[in-house]
């Protein structure tokens, strides 16, 4: 049995109704403030007392942030609240039909309980699972000057593969490739006004802002997904590969949604998760792949051109080929594909 | 402050004349109706030194708000960074929901909130105002009839040591609300967010299959 170390530390709880009055609130409060969504990122954070916000917002009272709707842009898309729980977003009848991908990708999130209070919004905001960084070290991304998993002796079997900058942490996020590869929308309300971004663009690697995964700032308030039309009822992939079945964050995962005509790839968007400090969206295999034959030989070539330019740690070199064998079946399929080393 | 309500409790009691014709169980249910379970006084006790600490340090204290729980009306002075387990546990003496990790990863302190299984070590209770909290102690029937999942859990004797088996309990609740007729395995993706220690896995399904069928077989009758 764990050790229970304390509660949490003291802080102010405000329970806004509205999104207005939540950005008032962190507009007060600036960085002594934490959005607090289905809380299970954060009450780890609170309960080690690594963090010690003096006001949380808590958004579990915002009715306008929770549901899912079908929007009126002409495109017949869909726009999911910020706060809806993975649960709903795994049993919502238009996303099982039309957004598949989705659905599959939330519902290999955590536990249960875990989707049943998770919400979407937190899912592709969390932080990532670093145990240096969680653990209270001052490295990098919490404001220091050393990265104590990017040593010969540092336990890195969980970290990034590419585009590592001083930071070598990973996203955690499973819904967040999937979002990618539906080309999904995030709206994100800023004291300045709403701000529409691409999903790619919602998140940032090391070389941007080490502190940060997304491009959120003190104030700023996720409050939905739009997901266009674009993509619906396409060809879906997803695979999640971890240690455990249950509760587990990804090692590594990858999305893709494909159109095909005949047996070539007509259009096709691909992302990975767990390689790098944010989701990748794969651009260079969808080029090179667009117009191709669904076949072995295709996947065999897609997976081999995302991993390039990859430089493994001391322990997790292993993430090379299996992110090669990860973007080989979700181009090529399952049943075309054969496991290679 | 536990101490005294207790001896309060054996003070009414013997008052009443009736401590030799009670039985044991009878006598902690009489002291846990007067506000403070025996089994759990230190728990109470320790809650509360710590509070004193908290509302030194920060000069934010508790809140008085009503939670209801088990189809009950409680009132219950609560911090802001209280979660609801600790609630559960220290503040209302329902120490049938067990803390294992504190972190929302083993499933022991899994509750139903309005019908749905959350893990009550990750719940802050001032956002459970208005919403229906259920434990395991308010499974059974007013008549104390058990559930039939708790029914299930004895004819089967599913659990080893069973420190685990009230989080199982209400999460297989909360699933067969959704599932009623699962298969073993659709059963397991259900209470895949509980860990058992002594893996007892296979036992504990069998036993919650038990309990789905029993369910399943009284909503008939």
């Amino acid at each position: 049995m764990a050790v229970i170390r304390d509660v949490m530390a003291a802080f102010e709880l405000y329970q806004p109704s509205s999104v207005a009055d939540a950005q008032k609130l962190l507009e007060q409060h600036g960085p002594d403030a934490w959005v607090l969504a289905g809380g299970l990122d954060s009450l780890d954070w609170l309960k080690d007392r690594i963090r010690k916000p003096k006001a949380v917002v808590d958004l579990s009272g915002i009715a306008e942030l929770r549901g899912v709707r079908t929007t009126n842009d002409g495109n017949d898309g869909i726009e999911i609240g910020a706060m809806t729980t993975l649960t709903e977003v795994v049993n919502h009848p238009v996303i099982k039909q039309k957004y598949g991908l989705l659905a599959e990708s939330a519902e290999l999130v955590a536990s249960p309980q875990i989707r049943n209070q998770g919400t979407i919004g937190g899912n592709v905001s969390q932080d990532t699972r670093c145990w240096y960084y969680r653990g209270g070290w001052p490295c990098y991304r919490a404001g220091g000057n050393i990265c104590y998993a990017d040593t010969p002796e540092g336990r890195n079997r969980e970290h990034a593969i590419l585009h590592a900058d001083r930071c070598v942490a990973v996203n955690p996020s499973d819904s967040a490739p999937a979002l990618i590869a539906l080309d999904a929308k995030f709206v994100v309300r800023t004291p300045k006004g709403e701000r529409v971004v691409d999903a790619e663009d919602y998140f940032i690697g090391p070389d941007i802002d080490i502190t940060r995964l997304h491009i959120l700032q003190p104030g700023d308030l996720l409050t939905a997904i739009r997901i266009p039309s674009t993509w619906a009822r396409a060809q879906f992939y997803f695979e999640k590969v971890r240690d455990r079945n249950v509760w587990d964050f990804p090692l590594m995962n990858v999305a893709s949604a494909m159109v095909t005509s005949g047996d070539r790839i007509e259009r096709i968007r691909i992302a990975v998760n767990g390689a790098a400090a944010r989701p990748l969206r794969l651009k260079a295999v969808e080029d090179a792949v667009r117009g191709q034959p669904r076949n072995t030989a295709t996947g065999e070539m897609a997976g081999r051109l995302a991993v390039q330019g990859a430089v493994p740690l001391q322990f997790n070199a292993y993430k090379i080929p299996l992110m090669r064998n990860l973007v080989k079946r979700a181009v090529s399929g399952v049943e075309e594909a054969t496991w290679a080393s | 402050m536990a101490e005294r309500v207790s001896s309060k409790a054996m003070q009414d009691v013997q008052e009443e004349g009736v401590l030799k014709a009670v039985s044991r169980r009878d006598f902690i249910k009489g002291v846990i109706s007067s506000g403070v379970a025996v089994s759990s006084a230190g728990y109470l006790f320790r809650a509360s030194s710590i509070l004193h600490g908290q509302q030194l340090a920060a000069g934010v204290g508790e809140r008085l708000i009503t939670l209801n729980v088990n189809g009950q009306q409680r009132r219950v002075d609560v911090m802001k960074q209280e979660t609801l387990a600790w609630t559960l546990r220290y503040k209302l003496g329902l120490t049938g929901t067990k803390l294992g990790c504190d972190r929302a990863e083993c499933g022991s302190c899994s509750v139903l909130i309005d019908d749905i299984p959350h893990y009550s070590c990750s719940v802050l209770t001032h956002t459970v105002r208005g919403r229906k909290v259920l434990t395991i102690e308010g499974l059974a029937a007013e008549d104390g009839t058990l559930h039939p999942v708790q029914q299930g859990v004895i004819d089967e004797q599913g659990f080893q040591c069973a420190f685990c088996m009230p989080g199982f309990i209400m999460t297989a609740v909360g699933f067969l609300k959704t599932n009623p007729n699962p298969t073993r395995r659709e059963l397991a993706h259900g209470v895949s967010g509980n860990l058992c220690r002594c893996q007892d896995y296979d036992k504990i399904l069998t036993a919650l299959m038990r309990g789905a069928e029993n369910m399943r077989r009284s909503s008939l009758g």
